[in-house]
């Protein structure tokens, strides 16, 4: 066959000059690369760059919020004599600036008592924001638990659960006096042994293992 | 019932494999003979007929004259006069149903953002204006608000649909997943749009809902800062929503409804489970018979005259 393709229109075969043929094909002597390949990688990865000079920037600005950490915030709840050692008072203030009610958020406020606390005669403001999914307990002073309307949680008098679908207790605020004013500060999580850690959001466990499975997030203040 | 005449296509809107072949003799065939009344003097069109002439073939012309230039008779043919299998039935327009609804959200979406404001403060506001103050605006935004449930029923009737018929099987595996896709960005949607109105129901929903994202272990945490934005739902979580809802999603269903659709016309869709194969007319050996039917009403190995095509029976070949 290959001597087929050497005639010319059928005419005699004249003897062809023997080509040089590069080995492996392609390449000429002292070659790695042909120009080719050369210019193919080349223009990859010019494309490459310029497409991450445009893609990073955009995706690390989606992503960046996960990183950030806004302004710790303090906000007066009322008067230290307002609060006592058997029941809960129920204070609002904003825990999210720049939209109105809906940063608003609700905390059961007592004076810490000898019975229940490490430290008697601070303050401690318990959540209302649920350890299942969220959503707002109430606390019902007959029965002197927390209930959550959704799926049924139940919390004791100190916010640890006792009942329903909740992973842990009851989140709670920093606190501390300034002028004679008791303020809340910046929201963090208890272990089932009232271990304070960074926050958690709810339906995630804390303590043990779950430390791990659960990481703290960098937009969380550290505990108390 | 009387039937009804089939009406008559002029024959330049009629794609070439369905044209007539013309007659030997008319205009235009090459090998016919010249017709014989060429001889006669024509008769004489008044500038009337002759107008009306131009008029009729000037909608044909421009067709033809986009047509000359994106060759796309061939695809539409393809596309639209394919065949499809016996048994072909109601339960079939479940895909077209749910591209309906698509289309039906995207218009009703582009109306609702000329009113809507995504801003925390102005959102429940901008809704309530859309609903009492906008001429339609309840209607408009009552389409969108339960249309997206009857794409998420229909798109699920349609996988109960592809799941039940069998229609998922080789070679269809690659439209199952992006139809899964489709699905989940379906779902996103339906996530991502109900934070919008900005209400009671919206804001507790969407912090149930990115509470439960979070519930993953390892990256839920981080994924639901990603989502709020924040450790909390804020300001910019509403503007973020409305950016996946309004841009990032659609695009991507859009993207993916054009694969979809192009797999399902490339590779056809199959009959329902309960039609048989049909057997060849001519009868065939019992061995190469019990290869088996594929389906298309065709018995492998065999050409439709009967001739075997290879003993194997492997189906590629009828």
């Amino acid at each position: 066959m290959a001597d087929d393709a050497n005639k010319v229109n059928g005419a005699e075969e004249a003897p062809i000059k023997e080509r040089v043929k590069p080995d492996p094909p392609g390449y000429f002597e002292g070659e790695s690369m042909t120009r080719r390949h050369v210019f193919t990688v080349a223009s990859q990865a010019i494309g490459g760059i310029a497409a991450a000079g445009i893609v990073l920037p955009a995706v690390g600005f989606a992503v960046a919020p996960i990183f950030h950490r806004g302004k710790e915030r303090w906000e007066g709840v009322g008067p230290v004599s307002d609060f006592v050692e058997d029941t809960y008072r129920q204070v609002v203030f904003t825990e999210t600036e720049g939209i109105g009610d809906a940063g608003k958020t609700t905390a059961y406020v007592r004076r810490s008592s000898a019975d229940l606390d490490e430290e008697p005669g601070k303050f401690v403001a318990v959540s209302n924001r649920c350890a299942h999914l969220g959503c707002p307990v109430r606390f019902v002073e007959a029965a002197g638990n927390f209930i959550c309307p959704c799926h049924g949680g139940v919390y004791d008098f100190q916010g640890k659960r006792i009942g329903g679908p909740p992973v842990r207790p009851l989140d709670q605020f920093q606190t501390r006096v300034r002028d004679g004013q008791v303020e809340v500060g910046p929201r963090y999580s208890v272990t089932s042994q009232m271990e304070p850690v960074r926050a958690r959001d709810p339906g995630e466990f804390t303590g043990g293992i779950w430390e791990y499975l659960y990481p703290p997030r960098p937009s969380t203040f550290p505990p108390p | 019932m009387p039937k009804l005449r089939k009406p008559k296509l002029p024959d330049a809107v009629v794609p070439p494999p369905l044209r007539k072949p013309a007659k030997p003799g008319s205009a235009g065939t090459p090998k016919g003979q010249a017709p014989t009344d060429l001889k006669e003097t024509p008769e004489r069109k008044t500038a009337g007929d002759r107008m009306l002439d131009l008029g009729k073939e000037a909608p044909i012309d421009a067709l033809g004259w986009v047509d000359q230039r994106l060759a796309a008779t061939g695809f539409l043919t393809g596309m639209l006069f394919r065949k499809v299998p016996k048994g072909t039935n109601w339960f079939y327009t479940l895909g077209s149903a749910t591209l309906f609804a698509f289309i039906v959200q995207a218009v009703t979406g582009v109306f609702l953002a000329m009113f809507y404001t995504p801003s925390a403060t102005q959102a429940y506001a901008s809704i309530a204006h859309i609903n009492n103050e906008v001429p339609l605006g309840q209607l408009v935004h009552g389409m969108h608000k339960w249309g997206s449930s009857v794409m998420v029923i229909l798109i699920f009737l349609h996988m109960g649909r592809t799941f039940f018929f069998g229609a998922y099987k080789y070679p269809r595996e690659l439209n199952w997943v992006i139809g899964v896709v489709l699905l989940i960005l379906t779902m996103t949607m339906a996530f991502t749009g109900y934070l919008l109105p900005f209400d009671q129901r919206s804001f507790w929903a969407s912090i149930v809902g990115i509470n439960i994202n979070g519930t993953g272990p390892v990256v839920g945490p981080y994924l639901s800062d990603f989502l709020r934005a924040g450790p909390e739902l804020g300001a910019t979580t509403l503007s973020r929503f409305y950016a996946i809802h309004m841009l990032l999603v659609p695009g991507a269903i859009i993207a993916l409804i054009g694969a979809h659709m192009y797999l399902v016309v490339k590779l056809g869709t199959t009959a329902p489970p309960w039609v048989k194969a049909e057997r060849p007319k001519v009868a065939a050996p019992v061995s190469q018979l019990d290869a088996g039917a594929n389906g298309n009403g065709r018995v492998n190995g065999h050409r439709a005259d009967g001739a075997p095509v290879d003993g194997e029976g492997n189906g590629t070949s009828v």
